[in-house]
């Protein structure tokens, strides 16, 4: 328990920090406090400065960090600045669609990387490894946007483009991992002793590719989570993503830090998920 | 006796034409970002401009094909001799869409919270002529006179932009005056306008407008998405086409595109003239030089620039007014001719030479600057690669640098740490007035050197004449040869060289009746009323 | 196998070998706009074409391989140096050493990187050559780049420091760097090699997607990432196959170096 609530304080720390140098990032970033309507020559000298004076209230850092942090602790996230509205109800809709779009994706592209590197490694043909490698290779070397367009012109699910950009990676570092596992010499005991290729598979192999599979997984929640930017604004998704990079571009100090908190939130708990369980593993093993 | 079967016939095409014309049905189009704002008096985005036409009810609207003003809630109006005042006298009878009467209250209270400096309103911007406070007299329910503490230039057109905001109704965003009321709003998602059962105009047979029930206006930012569901038959029209996409959807399907010709729009590039920014004296000194920003136009490939971008879709711009600009156009100004010879003759006067393939200036520095455009703009990043290739004929290097637009805006407007800039204007009104704050020296949007406490240059002290000249005259011919003026000197001196007028470029489906495409904004639905869609199953194009 | 091995290694080396020759056999300057044929198909003078300025296709594909075959290897090495001595230096240590790594590591993952990338591009002096602009791209894409290799090479380097031959060794009385040097870096090396082949496509892809951003390579210095915004508009597809050729040979330059890495990483 006392280790758990350490974590967890740990975890508190990193958020925090995180939200502090995104909010930094965006306050030192050229184009914080500037805005696309000061371009608008109907506007007069006196309504351009409004302008100025409006974005350029959050100038100092330290200060909206703790007026940020005070509000959250009683929920209000703040207003975001370029979509007027409160950055609660933005994460509120956005949310629920890219937990979906990345989960459906996670979902898929593990399943066909381990399905493929199992394959591959048990039949042992070649043939078989070559068109593995062949098809990992293929959606490594796609980019993500051009993933997004192919899906949108195919109108096929947005998850799927997702899971390609999951898939490669994970098959690469399991195929290799398996690869490793199975020239270990006490396989090569079970080989010879006439254990069948699955026993060998859940009692030998896997228990030692385990604990580094779990810490692929923690990254490839950062992976399809970093994809979801280009799907869902080339796909035309309202989601996080998309949200992310409106925020991006129109430097809104608001709604840039509670995106970070967030991802961070789930990039911990994904790590952290993965090391867990990875020690459970490795606890059993022992 | 042989023209009754000419008459029944003709009866019978306009029974069918109208029977055409008004079968109603969902009009369903893209926003390309979210409405920033409902209130049609903070209107500043695309998104939230085109809900304000749809919704919004004028006083007087400014006809997009004749570009004249013509009577809408006001029935007429006339303007007191000293260019101060306007009287309108209003239509009767007039209901918002929620069943509050119209009066000439609402108009007072639209003007009154239009005008209130804290609202900072764009709209209401474009009406301070001078310091003071505007003044409304309601003379009856149907007539009111306002009065401006200045002489107001075109003060009738300006008020296409005035959406009259109910003063009694308690949700004023859905009290409206216009064909349609916001009926729903999904964020991200879409708009829904319905139409409004109170709206005031009806068409020649007496049947009340508009024809469509409804209009869907779907938020998607992505254009490929756009393009392709209007493909599919998903969405019925596209207000604003890219050429390229133009000319592929031409070879597919050449009923539904639409060239109306050169729009508003104009394409310009300029050098930063700004005394304190932090460039190089000596490229400070290069910018302003007349000999040379005449000379970087002259050795410009407009014609190329609108034939290989544009695909031929753009013609090459002469100055800052574009020919869709009926009235104000200068038709004397002639396009810089592609000339590289002549610019480096120029360059040469000026005190540059060229030694072997390199432009230096009088001190030996070799020329060379950057050009900033914004990220993601093909147009300008094509049109800024093919400057740099002009300009490399006359030993000139530029660095082509794209930037996201709030870098871009920062370095323009903020810090002005830039040397030249290519960008883009759209107009979306046609008289100068609203470029008041670009043409006058002291003005924020003055963009090669703003803020100037007093004129720089003599060219820039005459055109600040110009252009109050213009605003305080309320004689049309006067205007027009002060504004004529204000154009030759800018293109006498380059502070701005205009390069390509693009065309207003849309695609309609064959399904949607009565549309007639013009290149005014908006382009396709400027005739929203009168618009119905046959038929609603999807179409493929 | 070998045989595709031999294949792949061919390809690749004709790949390099056509790219860092470009300037003897490429029809035209990169740069050479032909504006009177614009967007024109393969011909015997463009033999894929030419792009929306008029600028031999080919040519650039040539110089563009050049580009991103040189810099994208160097930015991946320099982000597995830095994971490796992040993740593998914690990993080794273990304990706080660990736990303040994976911190930091933590942090630096859930960063909006591209915003990071976009402000260091929007800050840079804006009179640099695009060779310059290149090289700063993917400079940066290496510093930012460490962190998921990090975490990779960090449970590896833990999983060798509790393994039976690394705690024999270490009750044999060797200790320190000796044993990092000899027991667990050569046994780290199949997941070193993986984590930076992997990185080459992953920074080549990132260049691309900055470029697609409007981010990446300066005009008119072409890269893979520049080449392949042309598919940007899907209207591409189908009607104009040659503008797929920069995509496959990514793919096949990919592809090759997974083929001819997958022996050694099985059996290093």
């Amino acid at each position: 328990m006392r280790k758990l609530v350490r974590h967890l304080a740990a975890m508190a720390a990193i958020v925090v920090a995180g939200g502090l140098l995104s909010a930094t990032l965006v306050r030192l970033a050229p184009g914080f406090g500037t805005d696309e309507r000061q371009l608008d020559s109907r506007l007069n000298s006196e309504s351009v400065e409004a302008l100025r004076q409006a974005r350029a209230r959050d100038r100092n850092i330290p200060s909206f960090y703790l007026h940020y942090l005070l509000r959250a602790l009683r929920g209000d996230l703040g207003e975001s600045r370029t979509l007027n509205r409160p950055v609660r109800q933005l994460l509120a809709e956005r949310l629920p669609v890219t937990a979906r779009l990345v989960g459906a994706g996670l979902l898929a592209g593990w399943l066909c990387a381990v399905l493929l590197a199992v394959g591959a490694t048990l039949t042992r043909k070649p043939a078989c490894d070559l068109l593995a490698t062949l098809v990992g290779a293929l959606f490594l070397s796609v980019p993500a946007a051009v993933l997004a367009l192919l899906f949108v012109f195919a109108s096929a699910p947005a998850c799927l483009a997702i899971a390609l950009v999951v898939f490669p990676k994970v098959f690469s570092y399991t195929r290799n991992l398996l690869a490793k596992s199975y020239s270990l010499p006490h396989l090569m005991t079970a080989y010879a002793k006439g254990s069948g290729p699955l026993r060998i598979l859940v009692w030998h192999v896997l228990p030692v590719a385990g604990t580094q599979l779990l810490a692929v997984a923690g990254i490839s929640v950062s992976i399809a989570l970093g994809a979801a930017i280009p799907v869902e604004a080339l796909c035309g998704i309202a989601g996080i993503g998309q949200l992310a990079w409106q925020a991006a571009l129109g430097r809104d100090l608001p709604l840039l830090v509670n995106l970070t908190v967030l991802v961070t939130v789930v990039t911990l708990a994904a790590n952290w998920g993965s090391e867990f369980a990875g020690r459970d593993l490795r606890t059993r093993e022992a | 006796m042989k023209r009754r079967p000419l008459a029944l016939l003709a009866f019978l095409l306009l029974v069918l034409s109208a029977a055409v014309g008004q079968s109603g049905g969902e009009l369903r189009f893209y926003l390309h970002s979210e409405p920033k704002t409902f209130d049609p008096l903070l209107v500043a985005d695309d998104a939230s401009e085109t809900i304000r036409y749809l919704t919004g009810g004028v006083l007087v609207r400014v006809n997009r094909r004749t570009q004249q003003a013509e009577p809408e809630l006001a029935a007429s109006w006339t303007i007191s001799r000293d260019g101060r005042s306007i009287t309108f006298n209003l239509r009767e009878r007039v209901y918002y869409s929620d069943g509050t009467p119209f009066s000439a209250e609402d108009v007072a209270y639209t003007v009154q919270r239009l005008m209130d400096p804290a609202l900072h309103s764009p709209t209401g911007d474009s009406f301070r002529s001078g310091s003071g406070v505007v003044r409304t007299r309601v003379d009856s329910p149907a007539r009111i006179t306002i009065t401006f503490p200045a002489p107001v230039a075109g003060i009738d057109k300006l008020f296409d932009q005035v959406a009259i905001v109910s003063s009694r109704s308690a949700n004023k965003e859905r009290a409206v005056l216009g064909p349609f009321y916001v009926a729903d709003y999904k964020p991200d998602s879409y708009v829904l306008l319905k139409r409004n059962p109170n709206y005031w105009r009806r068409d020649a047979t007496g049947r009340q407008l508009p024809y469509l029930d409804a209009v869907r206006l779907g938020i998607q930012p992505n254009r490929d998405i756009e393009m392709m569901n209007f493909r599919r038959g998903e969405i019925d029209l596209i207000n604003w086409l890219d050429s390229e996409y133009f000319d592929r959807l031409a070879g597919l399907a050449p009923e539904v595109v639409h060239d109306a010709g050169p729009g508003l729009e104009s394409e310009q590039m300029w050098f930063n003239q700004f005394p304190n920014a932090p460039i190089p004296a000596y490229k400070r000194e290069w910018f302003r030089s007349t000999h040379f920003r005449r000379a970087i136009s002259g050795a410009i490939n407009r014609a190329d620039l609108a034939r290989v971008v544009y695909g031929g879709h753009a013609q090459p711009a002469a100055g800052p007014v574009s020919p869709a600009n009926k009235f104000w156009f200068n038709a004397k100004l002639r396009t810089p001719a592609y000339d590289p010879a002549g610019a480096l003759s120029l360059l040469q006067q000026a005190g540059f030479r060229l030694e072997g393939t390199s432009l230096r200036d009088r001190e030996g520095h070799a020329v060379e600057f950057s050009i900033i455009t914004n990220a993601g703009n093909k147009a300008r990043e094509r049109m800024a690669t093919m400057i740099q290739q002009d300009l490399g004929k006359i030993g000139i290097t530029v660095h082509v640098v794209t930037l996201d637009f709030a870098s871009l805006i920062d370095r323009i407007t903020e810090s002005y740490n830039y040397e030249g800039a290519l960008l883009g204007t759209a107009n979306t009104d046609l008289d100068p007035n609203a470029q008041m704050n670009m043409w006058l020296s002291s003005a924020e949007n003055h963009q090669w050197n703003p803020r100037q406490k007093s004129p720089e240059t003599a060219w820039e002290a005459e055109i600040d004449r110009l252009m109050k000249e213009q605003a305080s005259s309320l004689e049309p011919a006067k205007r027009k040869a002060c504004f004529d003026r204000v154009q030759e000197i800018v293109v006498e001196q380059q502070p701005f060289s205009y390069l390509v007028n693009k065309n207003a470029l849309s695609a309609v489906a064959t399904t949607v009746a009565n549309a007639s495409p013009v290149v005014l904004r908006p382009q396709t639905y400027w005739n929203a009323e009168t618009l119905s869609v046959r038929v609603q199953t999807a179409s493929k194009h | 196998m070998r045989r595709v091995r031999q294949s792949a290694w061919v390809l690749l080396a004709l790949v390099v070998i056509g790219s860092l020759g470009a300037g003897l056999w490429a029809p035209a300057d990169y740069a050479t706009q032909f504006r009177e044929a614009p967007n024109s198909p393969p011909s015997h003078q463009h033999w894929l074409g030419t792009d929306e300025l008029g600028r031999d296709r080919f040519s650039r594909v040539l110089y563009g391989t050049r580009v991103s075959l040189l810099m994208a290897p160097a930015a991946a090495l320099l982000s597995t140096l830095l994971a490796t001595l992040a993740g593998g230096i914690a990993g080794y240590l273990g304990g706080w050493w660990e736990r303040i790594a994976m911190a930091a590591t933590d942090l630096f993952l859930s960063m909006p990187w591209l915003f990071l990338l976009l402000v260091v591009r929007a800050m840079l002096p804006l009179n640099v050559s695009p060779i310059t602009s290149i090289a700063v791209t993917f400079l940066l894409l290496g510093l930012l780049g460490w962190a998921a290799s990090a975490r990779v090479l960090c449970a590896g380097t833990r999983g060798l420091r509790d393994s039976d031959f690394v705690l024999q060794a270490r009750a044999s009385g060797l200790r320190g760097f000796r044993l990092l040097a000899l027991h667990v870096m050569p046994n780290l090396k199949p997941v070193l090699l993986a984590q930076f082949w992997i990185s080459i496509p992953v920074f080549i892809i990132s260049e691309a997607n900055l470029g697609i951003l409007g981010l990446g390579v300066a005009e008119p210095l072409p890269s893979w990432g520049s080449l392949l915004r042309e598919l940007e508009g899907f209207t591409s597809f189908g009607f104009e196959a040659w503008k797929l050729v920069p995509l496959l040979l990514l793919v096949l330059v990919v592809s090759s170096f997974q083929i001819i890495l997958s022996r050694d990483e099985v059996y290093a």
